[in-house]
């Protein structure tokens, strides 16, 4: 039996935007080290909840743990200090294009004072060569950059700070198969290397099965199937196989035919 | 009843948008005094919004200035008081027209830039990046950006401005309705007060601090995508406009009100 503490724990999180309830009840619990994945179609409320979690949204009930420590009504600075342990990959990269790819990359270490700029320029330099950019990139804009090289920029800098927890939001969104499968390893090396756990939100299949130790399907705001990775495809719920096989037909596209 | 409703529903509309820009503006000012600080961000503000305005400023208040001179000459002519144009040209330029055309010129370029960078940065999740990043937007992007237009409106614009609004009239003055080249100076010099510079830099200052909160206001709370970002810039530069006329009547008052 698993005594460890969970790495992030959500029970019964809520959240509604006026009259829209976009989570329900969302129930999820990742363990140090794990790579969770939460698929679900859009508008689904997978963003949502990773924005709960990250703080960018205040959920109106419901409790969300980081290493044991409660986040929901805490101070602002007490969730600065649970941040420095995150990073994170957005969807479109989200990089501060006034400044430099290095300087991108080294944000998160010259905010937190971890180091002075030198060194934040070299550390920056190994990542995004970790990252198999060339140390030349560094001093590029980010507009100079391809979807992909962007991408890559993002993730070097959610794992600049060797981080405990990464979140992926859509990371494969926008990019062509290859270079998606790029992502997807990259991401799954990354993680190893740092030795963080990995939340991630996709609705790409392949990136599921490549990311993944366990899965949650969120649907309506709840989590209606979590499980490991290699028993998704006998999950017993037909939610899940429309969704994973990308069926027109189905519960899913019932509903939404209700609606 | 209907009509009450409507009348009730704009007031409290207002109130609730006043009451966000005051908390707002609270919130930037707090951040401008509270580690930790970020000199390159309150450097690259500075450069922007000071240096790379001055050529618009510039050309702005010289033509001013020039045609303010040809006015005042054709007014003045009617019942030969031609001698008082240095007077009012240099009060006419440094109390009113140099901080309010440099503030009007300022929003159109500052604030509407902050806005859309802002906006961009909103909608594109760069402001969520900076949370994530354990730091505080308001300290990142709000305070240099109020910081650096509260100093570089007065102490570098407002100046230039006024400095070539009363150039520009005595160009015009000295070299095309005969004025005296050295009566003309004494006459500004002697005319001008402590008061009437203080008045103009309080204006700079003033006028700088709304140019940057509406600009940072609209563009942080911009929704959407493309169509918020123009909304939020038209928004800014609408609104800082309207603050500007506004407490420029009030510091008129306060500083020449007897």
């Amino acid at each position: 039996m698993n005594n460890a503490v969970p790495k992030i724990e959500l029970k019964g999180l809520h959240k509604r935007f006026g009259d829209k309830v976009v989570l329900d009840s969302v129930d999820l619990t990742v363990m140090p080290g794990e790579s969770m994945v939460i698929i679900g179609g859009s508008g689904s409320g997978k963003s949502v909840t990773l924005k709960c979690i990250l703080g960018l949204l205040e959920p109106n009930r419901g409790s969300i743990k980081i290493d044991g420590t409660e986040m929901v009504g805490i101070s602002t600075d007490e969730r600065k200090k649970i941040l420095t342990k995150f990073g994170m990959l957005f969807q479109g990269g989200a990089l501060f294009d006034s400044l430099p790819v290095w300087e991108n990359v080294a944000f998160g270490l010259l905010a937190q004072n971890l180091c002075d700029r030198k060194e934040a320029k070299e550390i920056a330099i190994e990542k995004l060569r970790r990252v198999g950019l060339s140390p030349d990139v560094g001093s590029l804009s980010p507009a100079e950059l391809s979807g992909g090289m962007q991408k890559r920029v993002g993730l070097a800098r959610a794992i600049a700070a060797n981080p405990d927890i990464i979140f992926f939001d859509e990371p494969t969104t926008g990019l062509d198969p290859i270079m998606s499968d790029v992502i997807n390893e990259l991401i799954v090396e990354c993680v190893k290397d740092v030795g963080a756990t990995a939340l991630t939100i996709t609705h790409d299949m392949s990136s599921v099965r490549k990311i993944a130790d366990n899965v949650a399907m969120i649907y309506h705001g709840n989590m209606i199937w979590t499980g490991p990775k290699d028993q998704i495809d006998q999950s017993g719920s037909d939610y899940i196989d429309q969704f994973i096989n990308g069926k027109a037909e189905g519960p899913i596209k019932m509903e939404i035919l209700k609606g | 009843m209907n009509f009450l409703a409507v009348i009730g529903r704009v007031v409290i509309g207002f109130l609730r948008a006043a009451g966000k820009i005051g908390l707002f503006a609270v919130n930037g000012v707090r951040h401008i005094f509270a580690p930790p600080y970020y000199p390159r961000e309150l450097w690259r503000q500075m450069l922007n919004i000071g240096y790379y305005s001055l050529p618009v400023v510039g050309l702005t208040t010289l033509f001013t200035g020039a045609a303010l001179a040809v006015n005042i000459y054709e007014g003045s002519s009617r019942f030969n008081a031609e001698s008082t144009l240095p007077t009012i040209v240099v009060i006419g330029i440094v109390r009113e027209l140099g901080p309010t055309l440099c503030g009007l010129i300022v929003a159109g370029r500052v604030s509407a830039s902050m806005a859309a960078e802002l906006g961009t940065m909103r909608v594109t999740e760069q402001i969520d990046a900076l949370v994530t990043l354990s730091t505080d937007p308001f300290k990142y992007l709000i305070a240099p950006r109020i910081l650096a237009t509260v100093l570089m409106m007065p102490f570098m614009l407002v100046i230039v401005a006024d400095t070539i609004g009363v150039l520009g009239g005595y160009l015009l003055a000295t070299a095309k309705l005969g004025f005296n080249s050295g009566n003309y100076i004494k006459s500004t010099v002697d005319f001008l007060e402590a008061i009437d510079v203080m008045a103009s830099l309080t204006k700079a200052a003033v006028f700088g601090f709304f140019i940057s909160l509406m600009g940072c206001y609209h563009g942080f709370n911009t929704r959407g995508g493309a169509q918020g970002v123009g909304i939020s810039t038209t928004n800014a530069v609408v609104s800082a406009c309207i603050m500007i006329l506004l407490s420029n009547y009030v510091v008129t008052e306060m500083f020449f009100s007897s």
